[in-house]
C-alpha cells in the first residue's frame, strides 16, 4: 500500500471515528440535560467561529477585502430576513464583482 | 424558524401537527434551500479534483478521499501539505485536526440521526458543517432529522461528483475565486445560526466570545484549533434564570 493510499485512511478512519461518537453514545449513555444543552450551545459557536474565521482568514492570515465584504452583505440580508437563496447569491455576488472590479 | 436550542431533548419527536401537505412543502422547501449549497459544494469540488491533479496526484487520490473521508476543508489541507511535501504523516495530522470538531457536531446532532445501526453508522459519515447547520436551524426533531438526510445525502452526492469531475476535467472551471465561492460557505452558516442568535443573549455572548478567541488564535496555532478554542466560549453561557 502506497504511502498516500496509508494516509487517506488513517485520515478516513480516524474522522470518521469522531463522528461517530455522537450518534455510538446515543441512546446508551444517557447525559445530562444541562450537557445536552451545553452540547447544542456549542455547536453554534463552533459554527459561529468557522464563519468568523473562514469570512475573514485564509491560511493563517487576512483573506482580503473581498470575501469579507461580501459575507457582511449576506449577513445584512439575513438579518433583514432576505430568503436563504438571496443571502447566499448576494453574499458571492458581492464579492464577485468587487474581485472583478480588481478588489482582491 | 423557532428555537435552535430545545431544553428537553424528548419532546416533539412526532409530526403529528404535519398533514402530508405540510411534509411535502416541508421537504420542498429544504431541497429549495439545500440545493444551493450542494451546488456550491459541488462546484468547490470541482476546484478540489482539479487542484489536486494540477498538482501531480492521480485521479484516484481526489476521488477516494472524497468518498472516504468526505470533510472539504481537511481535504483541500491535507492534499496542500501532501503537494508542498510536507509528507503523508503530516497531511493526515493536518487533516485529523480540522476534524475534531466533527465529535462535538456528532454529539450535537445525534438524537436527530435515528435510532438503528444502519442510520447511525451511515449518518455519521454525513455530519458536515453545513449538514449539522440546517438540522440545527429547524424548529423541530422530526424537520431536523428531515433536514439532517437531505441536506447530507444530496450534499454527499454533489460534493463526490464535483470532486470527479475536476479530477477527470481538469482546470475547465477556471479561477472559482472569481465566483466568490469563499464568501458563500461563511454566508450559509450566517444565515442558519442568526435565527438562534437573535433569540438567546446567553449563546450570543458564548459565540461572540468564542469568535473572538478563534480570530485572535488564527495567525498563532495550526488550522483547526482556533475553532476549538472557541468553545472555551461557552464559559459566558450561564445557566437559565428558572433552572
Amino acid at each position: 500500500m502506497s504511502a498516500t493510499a496509508a494516509m487517506i485512511l488513517a485520515l478516513a478512519v480516524g474522522t470518521y471515528a469522531f463522528r461517530l461518537v455522537g450518534p455510538a453514545l446515543h441512546g446508551r449513555v444517557e447525559l445530562p440535560a444541562r450537557l445536552q444543552e451545553l452540547l447544542s450551545a456549542g455547536a453554534v459557536v463552533l459554527l459561529v467561529a468557522l464563519l468568523a474565521t473562514g469570512g475573514l482568514t485564509e491560511g493563517g492570515g487576512f483573506a482580503g477585502w473581498a470575501r469579507p465584504a461580501g459575507v457582511l452583505a449576506g449577513g445584512v440580508l439575513a438579518w433583514r430576513r432576505a430568503p436563504f437563496v438571496v443571502v447566499v447569491l448576494g453574499a458571492a455576488g458581492v464579492t464577485a464583482l468587487l474581485r472583478a472590479a480588481g478588489v482582491a | 424558524m423557532r428555537s435552535l436550542l430545545r431544553t428537553d431533548p424528548r419532546r416533539g419527536t412526532r409530526p403529528s401537527a404535519d398533514g402530508p401537505d405540510r411534509a411535502d412543502r416541508t421537504v420542498r422547501a429544504l431541497v429549495r434551500d439545500s440545493s444551493l449549497v450542494w451546488l456550491a459544494g459541488g462546484i468547490v469540488g470541482v476546484s478540489f479534483g482539479a487542484i489536486s491533479v494540477a498538482g501531480g496526484l492521480p485521479v484516484w487520490v481526489p476521488v477516494l478521499m472524497s468518498l472516504l473521508v468526505y470533510a472539504g476543508s481537511a481535504q483541500f489541507s491535507a492534499v496542500g501539505v501532501l503537494l508542498a511535501g510536507g509528507g503523508p504523516f503530516a497531511a493526515a495530522a493536518t487533516g485529523l485536526l480540522l476534524n475534531t470538531r466533527t465529535a462535538a457536531f456528532g454529539l450535537a446532532v445525534a438524537e436527530f440521526i435515528g435510532e438503528g445501526r444502519p442510520a447511525r453508522f451511515l449518518g455519521a459519515h454525513l455530519v458536515t458543517d453545513e449538514t449539522v447547520a440546517f438540522a440545527l436551524a429547524q424548529p423541530d426533531s422530526a424537520h431536523r432529522r428531515a433536514a439532517f438526510w437531505i441536506s447530507g445525502a444530496g450534499l454527499f452526492a454533489a460534493w463526490n461528483a464535483g470532486v470527479l469531475i475536476g479530477a477527470l476535467a481538469g482546470g475547465a472551471l477556471g479561477d472559482t475565486a472569481a465566483y466568490g465561492l469563499d464568501a458563500a460557505f461563511p454566508a450559509v452558516l450566517v444565515a442558519l445560526v442568526l435565527p438562534a442568535l437573535r433569540m438567546d443573549t446567553r449563546l450570543r455572548r458564548s459565540a461572540a466570545l468564542g469568535a473572538l478567541l478563534a480570530l485572535a488564535a488564527t495567525p498563532a496555532v495550526p488550522a483547526g484549533v482556533p475553532v476549538l478554542l472557541a468553545l472555551a466560549g461557552l464559559v459566558l453561557y450561564g445557566r437559565k434564570e428558572a433552572a
